[in-house]
């Protein structure tokens, strides 16, 4: 009978609660929390301890590369000088644009700006989805070049590279038959680094719209913050991926050292 | 520790208190964030040798720290949250690390 009185009257008890500690008590304030800030650190904690799986399954992906560069160090050269610098720039900086748009809506979900928040995310999925268009280009690049490893794949520019007509000269070290085949590798792992990536990215503007619409209906303009902050920190994660695979697939082989 | 009930964790003397990073913060992270952008894409283009790929590196770690300190708030959390993220990369660098033995273990440059 005690259960029945309780359900028809089921905010009795909350509302003492509150009023005794004179904070107001947060719908998606979980009974076994025994505070706001316990639930906070609880899910940031967990959101870190995936983030740390990620860093291991991403971690596999940059170990095949380190591993598979010194073997074919003259193929991953060649082939990775045919990545636009340009472009793989302009998508950092567009990424980073991402993620600094992302850190504000953060904050505006702090101070409880709802209209802040919905921008700040809308800008996050403009850039983001920015970075994929760049990032299709490049993939529709390499499928017109047949530099997609398989049967399609061509070796005959790694082999005889063109002539620049300037200086009658090589514009790349012609490779060897053998190691001309390893520049597969390259862009196999090309794919897949920055495939993953894309996927990730994929999956969070996916996420981006879902929490777009929830703050839109102001669920996180009232102190609760924990699936914003949580998803920034994924996207943010995201980022610094790229920071990595930028300078390793782009930059570090225009002057190989030796 | 027993005799307080203490559930927010405020009287340990490890407890951060919630802080909400101003938007300057962020503009400068971002400003900085981008100046290394165009920082480590210039020295692509200069011949700096066996250099070029730790550069480059450097650039990349430092942009990811301060990624993780400011706009991931690791700066501002407990140090719960700061011995986790920690513990994560240094498992990571243990693994490649050991992975990598034989190339430690021989002469550096000659493999």
């Amino acid at each position: 009978m005690d259960n029945a009185i309780v359900a028809t009257r089921p905010h009795t008890h909350e509302t003492a609660v509150a009023a005794e500690h004179e904070h107001v008590v947060l719908p998606q304030h979980r009974h076994h929390f025994e505070t706001k800030e316990q639930q906070r650190e609880a899910a940031t904690f967990g959101m870190w301890l995936f983030l740390l799986t990620e860093i291991m399954f991403f971690g596999g992906l940059f170990f095949a590369y380190l591993l598979y560069r010194n073997w074919y160090h003259d193929a991953f050269v060649v082939s990775s000088n045919q990545l636009s610098i340009p472009l793989g720039a302009a998508n950092t900086a567009i990424l980073i644009t991402s993620g600094f748009f992302m850190a504000l809506a953060v904050w505006a979900a702090e101070v409880q700006k709802k209209r802040l928040l919905v921008i700040f995310l809308v800008l996050t999925t403009v850039f983001g989805v920015a970075f994929l268009g760049i990032k299709a280009v490049e993939y529709h690049e390499k499928w017109e070049k047949h530099h997609i490893p398989g049967s399609h794949f061509d070796v005959s520019e790694f082999i005889n590279p063109p002539i620049n007509p300037k200086t009658g000269k090589p514009t790349e070290t012609p490779l060897a038959p053998d190691m001309a085949q390893k520049t597969q590798v390259f862009f196999f792992l090309y794919f897949a680094m920055t495939g993953m990536h894309a996927f990730h990215m994929i999956l969070g503007i996916g996420l981006l719209f879902w929490l777009t619409w929830r703050a839109n209906r102001g669920e996180f303009s009232a102190g609760y913050v924990a699936p914003i902050e949580n998803f920034g920190l994924y996207w943010h994660f995201v980022d610094i991926v790229w920071l990595f695979l930028f300078p390793l697939l782009y930059l570090i082989n225009r002057h190989p050292g030796y | 520790m027993s005799e307080f009930h203490d559930p927010s964790n405020v009287l340990n003397p490890e407890h951060a208190d919630h802080q909400i990073i101003t938007p300057l913060t962020y503009g400068m992270v971002f400003a900085t964030l981008l100046i290394f952008t165009g920082v480590t894409v210039g020295a692509a283009y200069i011949d700096l040798g066996i250099f070029n790929p730790v550069v480059a590196l450097a650039i990349a770690c430092f942009k990811a720290v301060v990624v993780i300190l400011f706009f991931m708030h690791v700066k501002y959390q407990s140090n719960l949250i700061k011995l986790t993220v920690a513990a994560g990369f240094f498992t990571f660098i243990v693994l490649i690390t050991m992975t990598m033995s034989d190339y430690i273990s021989r002469a550096w440059g000659l493999w």
